[in-house]
């Protein structure tokens, strides 16, 4: 805080998350939720808001809800309903949306965000609320036609969103970054949600102001909304550059709280500044009601302990076990965590079976990302499988193969086939016998006496360069094999 | 023959009549009475035809029939139809069609019921003499300067005006029940959640239930049997396994069923004497079956109509939300001056297509209904209403705890004349003074023909049952249909 020399600031933030659902159909009908399809090919009566058309709730939806609620401890009252929210847009074709006002699926939970920095300690995040909702569609603005041509693509509309509330706990934007990161990791580990803020399916809104301690007095400033930031850097931006602007619009005009209501800004990447949308939020009125169309659900506490026994491990306990169940460090856990829980799994499966779990996280961190990144494959689609890439990195290990033919070996595996013993076979590495490798060393040896020289001086390290050599003569010499061989030769010389 | 959907399907199993002669004939009987009566929106003549070919094709090759087969029906313009428009009576709608058909529709498609027309209603169900209809009134057959009451005027007309036998109508306050009673045909209200609502155009969706018009108790309860059960595109659908209405017909022993007759009911201010009398003789009827018959009382029944018009009018309010131009249904064509530069072009569009596309009426309850769920007013208004709603289940329950069937009047007056309470929606809401309980509290009710008044008007009795027991309208109303015959009278100039 850059101006607290001057008055005793504090920042108060408060973010609502809207965290799409990863259920294969939408909330109240059979439609596809899948990103990116042609506009308007994913509906139907029921998300068109036809007359007639009525909704039937997607248990799926409900119990992923249960499952996001657990995982930021939140009590899952027994009971939930539906109401309307009605407010007139081209991208709400009912005319209201079907959300949750008084009793929404999860009640007050919290979240612990790890340490921002060495001195900070750990923080527990106060969650107000969680409530399960519809997407509205899309609206697409033509301003360059001149026409105000609008065009309404409504794919989305009637995905399932969980809008996670937290209470204005954070205190910086660090705080911010540091909530989001840790309820996206827990959102994506437990297969809740995609989290994706590029395709649309993690969305933040952020409340901010500051309080003041002015002449002995404490003073807040007028409450503002942020809305269209599309990344969590951008949170960080933005919450950054209005604690800044609203300093400097009190130290100028010395308004508070009191003196006007909340407003909506939004979050310009390019200028890196936030610009009015909405000014006084007039009340909004959206004439809440239970939704008759849809009957309450009762949630039992059986089903809830059924879902909670199916968590499974949270991020956190995940990345202590994987510490000291493969003898890995903290970073290279995170690594392998933040990739979710599939990557997770095929880690441990190839670290059991090679029974080094360093060298299959090195693996992990370059040549398994790498590809998977390159190649832009998912965990499923990865061509080898847990047990041969176990195999391949034990015969490392036991240094039937060194790091750089092992990787001859993976590429082989990757386009043609995943099986580590026919790779080898076809790629032509033979062991290379005794006799063979003792006369290949001979030869190195009876043309390089300086070498020989240099190690008997204590030069240990002088055989290396003969290795190179060893392995442009046969490329399936041993480098560890190779080193032994001389070195004993020399001693027998 | 076209007043008797038995009678039929006699005609057809016995060779005497074709599928394609039946709807032909109805076609016809429809053609003479259109202009008079008014009872359709839409007619579907070359359609029903083809559908009745193929029922004919398949009965001459042996395969099995439907229930239903070859039986000409008319359903309300507020049911979702592929091949005809669904306009709900309104300008709003008038050239939509629906691209999926109605549960209750495919349903008599199922069984081969032929699909005649759609027929005219109030403006999206609201009002009670189908006068609101976007598409001109509705005449009452039995005197055409009198409603046919409403919002199912239409669907009561075409089967007495002998166009259709058979009839779906939709109950939200009694627009099954009082239009039928109005034109001396027999009327169901099911239980809330029996029939799919999946395709009626809501209106109020915790009231809305559709239901069957026909002459007799005995095509009541073969329609009803056709379109009940459950439906997993609706939520609010029972999902149990109705009883077969047309096994409990029956012809005059009530031995040990118990019948309460609302005493208040008959005593209530402006119940035109003619209905008062024929309720005492209808219990008298039941009494000589072996019924046992008692006065009751539904303590909390003045507050039923006023409770009724803050609910339903709210979720109308909501309901109606998405006839906004944007997606479907009427757009106007051009926005500006004033209204443009006040509200900008989007709620200018919205604005202006909503007040060109609905009529009085359902602006009216738009307004009342958004007032009654604003902030500040809800407590006063829609949250109040559902206090009293749950006081009137308890008057229910408490009545049914003592006797198996309630017995009254389904309205206060035979058929008014048309134009008469236009203009007061006070005096147009009473009509609803009997009927509306039933639908708050969830529960079956029939309205029974039980004579004319001296002006040559029908009357309408009203068996009302627990929740699930259309069973015991349908017994009970079966007995008194087999012990009288206001079921069998016509009115004057229609061929049946
Ligand atoms: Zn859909």
């Amino acid at each position: 805080m850059t101006h607290s020399d001057e008055h005793s600031t504090e920042t108060i933030i408060g973010l609502e998350v809207h965290v799409q659902l990863k259920t294969e159909t939408k909330l109240f009908c059979g439609c596809s939720t899948a990103f990116g399809g042609p506009p308007n090919t994913q509906v139907c009566p029921v998300c068109l808001g036809h007359p007639g058309a009525l909704p039937v709730i997607n248990a799926h939806a409900i119990e992923l809800s249960i499952r996001a609620g657990l995982a930021i401890n939140c009590s899952i009252p027994p009971m939930t309903k539906w109401d309307r929210k009605q407010y007139f847009y081209p991208d709400l074709p009912k005319g209201y949306q079907i959300s949750q006002f008084d009793l929404p699926i999860c009640a007050e939970g919290h979240l612990e965000i790890p340490a921002v920095s060495e001195d900070d300690p750990t923080r527990r995040i106060g969650i107000i609320r969680a409530h399960l909702e519809e997407d509205a569609g899309k609206s697409m603005h033509d301003e360059a036609s001149g026409q105000c041509d609008s065009r309404i693509d409504l794919n989305r509309c009637g995905t399932p969103l969980l809008e996670i509330v937290s209470y204005p706990d954070l205190r910086s934007s660090h705080e911010a970054k540091a909530y989001l990161d840790e309820l996206k990791l827990r959102m994506t580990h437990l297969g809740i949600s995609d989290c994706e803020m590029q395709e649309g399916s993690l969305r933040v809104d952020a409340n901010v102001n500051l309080h003041l301690k002015a002449n002995g007095k404490k003073i807040a400033t007028p409450i503002v909304e942020i809305k269209n930031m599309n990344s969590f850097r951008a949170v960080e931006h933005a919450i950054d550059y209005e604690v800044d602007r609203q300093y400097d619009l009190w130290e100028e005009t010395g308004k508070t709280i009191e003196e006007e209501s909340k407003t909506t800004r939004g979050w310009d990447d390019t200028t890196g500044k936030t610009f009015l949308q909405r000014e006084k939020e007039e009340s909004a009125d959206y004439r809440y009601f239970p939704d008759p169309d849809l009957l309450p659900i009762r949630i039992s506490q059986e089903r809830v302990d059924e879902i909670r026994a199916t968590l499974g491990e949270l991020p956190g306990e995940t990345l202590e076990r994987l510490q000291q169940q493969h003898r890995i460090k903290a970073y290279d856990a995170e690594v392998i965590v933040n990739q979710g829980r599939e990557f997770i799994s095929f880690f441990e499966e190839v670290a059991t079976a090679c029974d080094d779990g360093k060298r299959a996280s090195s693996w992990f961190q370059q040549d398994v990302l790498r590809t998977m990144n390159d190649q832009q494959l998912s965990v499923s689609q990865f061509p080898i499988n847990g047990q041969q890439l176990g195999l391949l990195l034990r015969k490392v290990s036991s240094g039937e193969l060194d790091n750089s033919r092992a990787r001859d070996v993976f590429q082989f595996m990757l386009t043609n086939d995943g099986e580590v013993d026919s790779a080898i076979q076809s790629l032509g590495i033979a062991s290379v016998g005794t006799d063979e490798l003792e006369g290949l060393c001979q030869n190195l040896l009876e043309s390089n006496p300086q070498i020989v020289e240099d190690y008997r001086n204590g030069k240990q390290q002088a055989v290396g360069s003969l290795i190179g050599q060893a392995k442009k003569k046969n490329p399936n010499a041993n480098p560890k094999a190779v080193r032994e061989t001389l070195i004993k030769l020399i001693q027998t010389m | 023959m076209l007043d008797s959907a038995s009678e039929i399907l006699r005609l057809q199993a016995s060779g005497e009549a074709s599928a394609v002669e039946i709807i032909k004939r109805s076609i016809e009987q429809i053609e003479a009475s259109q202009d008079k009566i008014n009872a359709y929106t839409c007619v579907n003549a070359e359609l029903a035809i083809r559908d009745a070919e193929t029922v004919d094709v398949k009965r001459k090759s042996g395969q099995p029939l439907g229930k239903l087969a070859g039986v000409p029906v008319a359903v309300k313009d507020i049911l979702c139809t592929t091949d005809m428009p669904t306009t709900c009576s309104s300008k709003m709608l008038e050239n939509f069609m629906a691209p999926y058909d109605a549960t209750v529709v495919r349903r008599l498609r199922e069984e081969d019921a032929i699909l005649v027309g759609k027929t005219n209603m109030d403006e999206f169900a609201m009002g009670g003499s189908t006068e609101t209809s976007a598409f001109g009134v509705t005449r009452n057959p039995w005197d055409n300067n009198r409603t046919p009451g409403g919002s199912s005027g239409g669907a009561a007309a075409c089967v007495a005006s002998g166009t259709v036998p058979l009839s779906l109508g939709s109950d939200t306050g009694g627009s099954i029940r009082q239009p039928a009673a109005f034109c001396g045909v027999t009327g169901l209200k099911p239980t809330y959640g029996r029939v799919s609502r999946y395709g009626l155009v809501a209106f109020a969706s915790s009231l809305d239930q559709v239901g069957p018009i026909a002459w007799s108790v005995e095509d009541v309860a073969v329609l009803t049997d056709v379109i009940s059960g459950f439906e997993p595109r609706d939520s609010t659908s029972l999902n149990q396994e109705p009883p077969c209405l047309s096994s409990v017909l029956q012809s005059n022993d009530l031995r040990g069923l118990k019948i309460g007759i609302l005493e208040d009911a008959l005593n209530s201010e402006g119940i035109e004497p003619s209905i008062r009398q024929s309720v005492i003789d209808a219990a008298e009827t039941f009494k000589q079956a072996g019924a046992e018959i008692v006065e009751i009382q539904l303590p909390h029944s003045e507050h039923y109509v006023p409770t009724y018009y803050v609910i339903a009018p709210s979720e109308a309010s909501s309901n109606l939300s998405r006839y906004d131009g944007a997606h479907y249904g009427h757009r106007s064509a051009k926005v500006d001056g004033d209204l443009l530069a006040s509200l900008g072009p989007l709620a200018a569009t919205y604005c202006k297509s909503r007040s060109e596309g609905f009529g009085t009426e359902v602006k009216r309850r738009i307004m009342i209904g958004t007032y009654a769920l604003s902030e500040g007013y809800a407590d006063q208004y829609y949250n109040q209403a559902l206090k009293v709603r749950r006081l009137i289940k308890s008057d229910y329950d408490a009545a049914f705890s003592q006797v198996d069937l309630l017995l009254g009047p389904t309205t206060p007056t035979t058929a008014f004349p048309l134009g008469e309470r236009l203009d007061n929606p006070l005096q147009m809401y009473l009509v609803d003074l009997f009927t509306v309980g039933a639908n708050l509290a969830g529960i079956p009710a029939i309205s029974l023909p039980a004579g004319l008044n001296s002006s040559g008007l029908p009357i309408g009795i009203q068996l009302q049952a627990p929740a699930l027991q259309e069973s015991r309208l349908i017994f009970a109303g079966s007995a008194y249909q087999a012990m009288t015959d206001f079921h069998k009278l016509r009115p004057d100039n229609f061929s049946f």
